[in-house]
């Protein structure tokens, strides 16, 4: 594992960044009418968060659903066009490279998606599902070649190479899962985003896809950006985890560090909320629940946007935004009560 | 306590044109007054069809409750008419559905949704009935509930919807409540408020509660009594702690095993259960987990095992489940 400490220059973190996020902002425009669209609001889905992410690593994204987590996946794959800030991959910024040079890209950066029923392609064999994106990109143009591809690659993630010739419905939610895996792996990326890769499946599933996810990390020196809300499955997976909150960045850590000594009072919220398989410790722990709800990120609160509903809140935090500071080696946290 | 609702040997099926689906294939299991039993299973299990069949909201066709016995309260509910089924459903037996995006009508009022269960079962006015739901709306943490009754579904959040179908659920005092993936759609900080809220209001007003989930922390949290189901039936079932820390049946502990948990040490690897659920239609004579099993023997595959005790108040349907005590204290 890569783990550097001490003062580092760098925003946020250090080490050998493969991504660096810098100021990355997502504005969606709420508009007004039918003829003539006027722009009435701006939901605010991530709002300035910077960080970066080391090769080789594993890196969580987690909050709660509208937190902008999503947003931050599909602007690093450029899905979105950004509102401003920039996204350096490998030294090249992705937000302003043109069409060309995009799609070169785009060969190394692969996505798997959440939902396994609806990004699969219904009347698409799984061989040509696979194979599509080498046959986009130009890669493997001899067919039998492509075909020994597809069959190698449906090993790899598990499945009979029998099943080529299967469309999705055929398959079960754990199966297409791997499907969609396989086809994230067919152009040899080295960065995949899993947005909540494995939230839709069942848990003696999930356990077999986790571990799978795991194995072609270390087979292939995969870098992963996992963005997920199950807490459990990315202290399971992740080296480091970013937590956000209604589009900001409010915690950054090692992934033991900051489950053992979370200091950011969402993020020991959102521990607490998590119910432990265990009707011994679950009786004896203590319960204390987040009160209210998230605020609309088209209105967020003014200040630190977390303090409505914070318990160490004082009136400081209403007023003025915290900034994101190292509070420990490696350590990020944006909160001005925590020492 | 009193036994409140009674299930035997319930069996549920579909008809369908690949074949008959034997969703809940003889079931039993009793709750007692004011008691939180939970259901537990994967997609496809059984577990909500067989909530369903309590209420005989199984959609004919395809399917059809083809055996078995429901007495609730000293009724055999199955024996109803459907007038008389009518009028259990929403006042003695209630339900709080998984979607709370879908559950509840988006052109009419949460009012009229609230009023209407109350007028329906109770003899009151409409003007009786309106100060019962903002009462309701209190009870459920719903500030503001006057001007909240105005409003429509999509002015409420996820967190907020459920509320109202907790308030809804909990109109006309009923006796029990199933609650089917009450908290699968909501964010954990909102899942943690509306679970804490279901169980103090049950607790508090004396209501028994069915909860349907496949979320093993949440059954930990709330549940007395649990019952784990696997391809239509029931292989454990006991109290909260005989099923986590007395696991007998395979796929308990194969389920218990697949979970990363937050409070122990991370593992290098997490054990999965091989392979895929079966195919409903395509059962055999045999213990359907048995091609996921890494205890089966030949015994599996030649007879279906029947729910025997193995402890006070603890059934587990495998016929290794003897040797699975003998396995564990090898291994530990």
């Amino acid at each position: 594992m890569i783990r550097e400490s001490g003062a580092e220059p760098a925003k946020s973190d250090a080490g050998n960044p493969l991504v660096e996020i810098r100021n990355l902002v997502k504005y969606f425009p709420v508009t007004e009418g039918i003829v003539v669209q006027k722009m009435v609001a701006e939901v605010k889905a991530v709002d300035d968060i910077s960080f970066s992410i080391r090769k080789g690593e594993t890196l969580g994204l987690v909050g709660e659903s509208g937190c902008g987590k999503t947003t931050t996946g599909r602007c690093i794959l450029r899905l979105e066009q950004l509102t401003s800030g920039q996204i350096i991959y490998d030294g090249v910024d992705i937000s302003t490279v043109d069409r060309q040079e995009l799609n070169k890209l785009r060969q190394r950066i692969q996505v798997i998606f959440q939902d396994p029923y609806s990004s699969l392609n219904p009347r698409m064999k799984i061989g040509q599902i696979i194979a599509e994106p080498m046959r986009v990109h130009g890669i493997e143009p001899d067919r039998a070649k492509r075909q020994e591809r597809v069959d190698e690659l449906l090993t790899i993630c598990g499945l009979s190479p029998r099943m080529a010739d299967r469309y999705p419905h055929e398959m079960s939610g754990g199966q297409r899962q791997r499907v969609g895996i396989a086809r994230a792996l067919s152009l040899n990326p080295e960065f995949i985003v899993c947005d909540e890769a494995v939230s839709a499946l069942d848990v003696s599933i999930q356990a077999q896809v986790i571990n799978l996810l795991e194995d072609l990390r270390e087979d292939f020196n995969l870098t992963y950006l996992f963005i997920a809300h199950d807490l459990s499955v990315v202290r399971h997976l992740c080296h480091r985890v970013a937590v956000m909150y209604l589009g900001k960045l409010v915690e950054l850590a090692e992934c033991d560090e900051l489950f053992d000594n979370p200091l950011h009072p969402y993020t020991r919220a959102l521990l607490q909320a998590v119910p432990i398989p265990d009707p011994e410790i679950e009786q004896s722990r203590e319960h204390q629940v987040i009160q209210g709800e998230v605020p609309s990120p088209m209105n967020p609160p003014s200040g630190c946007v977390f303090h409505p509903r914070c318990a160490m809140a004082v009136e400081s935090c209403s007023k003025e935004a915290p900034e994101l500071r190292e509070v420990r080696p490696g350590h990020w946290v944006a909160c001005t009560e925590v020492n | 306590m009193a036994v409140l609702l009674e299930i035997s040997d319930l069996r549920t099926q579909f008809f369908t044109s690949a074949g008959t689906v034997k969703a809940v294939d003889g079931i039993s299991y009793t709750v007692d007054e004011g008691e939180t039993v939970a259901i537990v299973g994967e997609s496809g299990c059984g577990k909500s069809v067989s909530a369903l069949s309590v209420l005989r909201l199984i959609p004919d066709p395809p399917g059809r409750i083809v055996g078995g016995n429901i007495t609730f309260d000293g009724k055999d509910l199955l024996a109803l008419s459907d007038k008389e089924i009518r009028d259990i459903r929403g006042r003695d037996i209630t339900m709080v559905f998984q979607e709370p995006m879908t559950s509840l009508n988006p052109v009419l009022t949460i009012e009229r949704q609230i009023t209407e269960t109350i007028t329906r079962h109770l003899s009151v006015n409409l003007e009786t009935a309106r100060k019962r739901a903002v009462e309701l709306l209190e009870l459920v943490g719903i500030s503001d509930a006057e001007r909240r009754l105005k409003q429509y579904p999509h002015h409420f959040s996820g967190g907020m919807r459920q509320r109202v179908m907790i308030a809804m659920a909990l109109s006309c005092e009923p006796k029990l409540i199933i609650a089917d993936e009450p908290t699968t759609a909501l964010d954990v900080t909102i899942q943690a408020q509306i679970l804490e809220l279901m169980k103090g209001l049950s607790k508090r007003l004396g209501v028994a509660l069915i909860i349907i989930t496949h979320n093993l922390g949440v059954v930990a949290r709330y549940a007395d009594r649990v019952n784990v189901m696997y391809a239509g039936k029931i292989v454990e079932s006991g109290s909260a702690t005989d099923i986590y820390h007395r696991p007998r049946h395979p796929y308990t502990i194969g389920l218990l095993n697949s979970v990363p948990r937050l409070d122990l040490p991370r593992t290098k690897r997490l054990v999965p259960i091989p392979k895929q659920p079966p195919d409903l239609t395509r059962l055999d004579d045999g213990c359907a987990f048995r091609p996921r099993c890494s205890f089966s023997t030949e015994q599996c595959a030649s007879a279906i095992p029947p729910l025997e005790l193995v402890g006070e108040g603890h059934h587990s349907a495998c016929w290794e489940r003897d040797n699975l005590i003998e396995e564990e204290r090898q291994a530990s």
